[in-house]
């Protein structure tokens, strides 16, 4: 569905997007992750033809993004980070010509408006100026233009930003039925780690414009990161002589808490609290810390990419 | 699929839905020019109305067509302008659509001015004064991509925007003899007269609304208007696929 070779933009002396490899066959979902100035928004804006590579080639559905961009144009849709709805017009006008654009009739072009403005709740607002909107209102009103026309391949930059949780659930919800629905190929970034974690089976980091990872989130994870169990202990001594007892985990000791990296640690949990009663010297508390996307881009990037609220997958369990 | 006309008419009325929901700035507008002539008029020699008038509607449409750019600068802001460069729309659409929003609520305003000076002893000829208008609208449409251009050169800086329009617009005017004539003046000012595509353009629209319609000015307004517009989509083109 598109192809990219030694994609490069250069502004003056940025190096904004630094020369990404990228295959995404059709039907896929991806999900773009990296920090403020990694170069995501950059990348989408060479491939929805908005800028020319400063070098490199892409191929997005079919056609070359510099030579032949109307074909492109035709084919993708695209929700970028900022407003696209004009702030004068009222939205459901934006709707109607947005369709228009892409050479829909004026009927059928009134009709998937009305559709789309009541799949994403815009009913009550569809009528009213753009500028009076809140900023979820016009997020999801944005959404609905990028979908005007039931693109193959659509592109959006940040789609969530600025959704509460629940109308950012309606949205994945609604990207997850496109897929399921028109098989439509789907390229978003997003800040949310949990996002990118459970609709994308494919997450490429991106980092100073390059690419440096790219996989599912379960493999990115037990790959770079791995899961942790924490043992606790009532007293120093105790977690000493554990330590020596599931030496063959390698575990790391701080006071009175031993920690073990290991994969698929829910399951080796049962085995290690038995040898521990066994020796009698059984842990007193017990977590799994599995990974979370953003423990790996961490691991990667040296820096955090967690803003606060985002879901965190600690278990514990009292023995 | 769609043509450039459909993708000009998609365009174009989405630019002017707004204004028609929200008549009032526009009705203001358009009776501005009646004031200057009111106020104007009776300082000029009589039987001037006939040289005057068409000067003045050809000063209203190239103010309009010079603000092309300033709603597109919001929209750059935004992001609207983007989400319309991702569409399949042709990109002279996207130019000539905007600067018809400004320029045919010019033509509205043009028949208001013919209507109320026709009475004080205007006489126009019908067919002279259409085809003076589809020159003007040529030439606006240029300017208006002109302005465009200029719009996407000063995104960053709004500024500049306001700056280059403001020091245009005079010395085009007042070097095409559209409120003062040039005759009179010294030689340099002459040649400079010359060179301005737009002097030929109101020595064109008199002519035509005089209804001499098959004379030498006619024919240079129809190459300045055609070419200025040509010129200036073209760049416009050219401005908006490399465009950061
Ligand atoms: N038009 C431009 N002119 C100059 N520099 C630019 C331009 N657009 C982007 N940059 C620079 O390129 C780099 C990458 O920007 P980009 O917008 O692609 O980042 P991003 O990954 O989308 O970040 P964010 O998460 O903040 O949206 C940044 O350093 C940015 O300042
Ligand atoms: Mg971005």
């Amino acid at each position: 569905m598109m192809e990219t070779y030694g994609l490069t933009k250069h502004f003056k002396d940025v190096r904004a997007v630094d020369g990404i490899d990228l295959n995404v066959a059709p039907g896929e979902l991806v999900a773009l992750l990296g920090p403020n100035g990694a170069g995501k928004s950059t990348t989408l804006r060479m491939l929805t033809t908005l800028i020319p590579p400063t070098s490199g080639t892409a191929r997005v559905a079919g056609f070359d993004v510099v030579r032949q961009q109307r074909e492109v144009r035709m084919r993708i849709g695209y929700i970028g980070q900022g407003n696209g709805a004009g702030h004068s017009q009222r939205g459901r006008d934006e709707l109607i010509s947005q369709g228009r654009a892409y050479g829909l009739g004026v009927r059928s072009a009134r009709a998937r408006a009305a559709t789309l403005i009541e799949s994403l709740g815009l009913g009550e607002v569809a009528d009213r100026r753009v500028s009076s909107l809140s900023g979820g209102q016009r997020r999801r009103l944005d959404i609905a233009m990028g979908l005007i026309h039931e693109p193959g391949l659509l592109f959006l930059d940040e789609p969530s930003t600025g959704l509460d949780p629940q109308n950012r659930a309606n949205l994945q919800e609604h990207i997850l039925d496109l897929r399921a629905r028109h098989e439509t190929t789907i390229v978003l970034t997003t800040h949310y780690l949990d996002e990118a974690d459970s609709m994308a089976e494919r997450v490429i980091v991106i980092d100073h414009g390059r690419i440096i990872a790219d996989d599912t989130p379960a493999q990115l994870k037990a790959e770079h990161v791995g899961d942790r169990i924490i043992l606790g202990f009532d007293h120093e001594t105790d977690a000493a002589s554990a330590a020596a007892a599931v030496a063959r985990f390698d575990p790391e000791r701080q006071d009175t808490r031993l920690t073990i990296r290991t994969q698929g640690a829910p399951r080796r949990v049962p085995e290690i609290l038995d040898d521990l009663r066994t020796l009698g010297n059984p842990a007193t508390e017990v977590e799994v810390v599995r990974p979370t996307l953003d423990d790996v881009f961490l691991k990667l990037t040296g820096r955090s990419l967690r803003e606060g609220g985002t879901a965190d997958s600690r278990e514990l369990v009292e023995v | 699929m769609t043509t450039l006309v459909a993708d000009t008419r998609t365009v174009f009325s989405r630019e002017l839905r707004p204004v028609l929901r929200d008549p009032f700035t526009i009705i203001f507008s358009m009776v501005q020019p009646l004031v200057f002539l009111a106020l104007f008029t009776p300082l000029l020699p009589d039987d001037s109305l006939q040289w005057f008038v068409p000067g003045i509607i050809v000063m209203s449409c190239l103010f309009a067509s010079s603000m092309t750019g300033s709603n597109l600068l919001f929209e750059i802001q935004t992001g609207s302008h983007e989400r319309m460069l991702v569409t399949p729309l042709r990109r002279p659409a996207l130019l000539i659509g905007r600067a018809l929003k400004e320029i045919v609520p010019m033509f509205a305003q043009a028949a208001l001015i013919v209507a109320v000076c026709a009475p004080f002893g205007f006489r126009f000829n019908l067919v002279g004064a259409l085809l003076g208008l589809v020159i003007l609208a040529a030439f606006c449409i240029g300017l208006g991509a002109l302005s465009y251009t200029l719009a996407l050169a000063s995104k960053n800086q709004e500024w500049l925007f306001w700056t280059v329009q403001q020091t245009l617009i005079f010395p085009l005017l007042l070097l095409a003899g559209v409120l003062l004539p040039i005759d009179n003046g010294p030689g340099w000012l002459q040649a400079l007269a010359r060179g301005n595509p737009l002097s030929y353009v109101v020595d064109a629209e008199r002519a035509l609304f005089a209804g001499d319609i098959l004379s030498s000015a006619t024919f240079g307004g129809l190459v300045a208007g055609a070419a200025t517009a040509a010129v200036e989509l073209w760049a416009g083109v050219r401005a908006m696929r490399n465009s950061d």
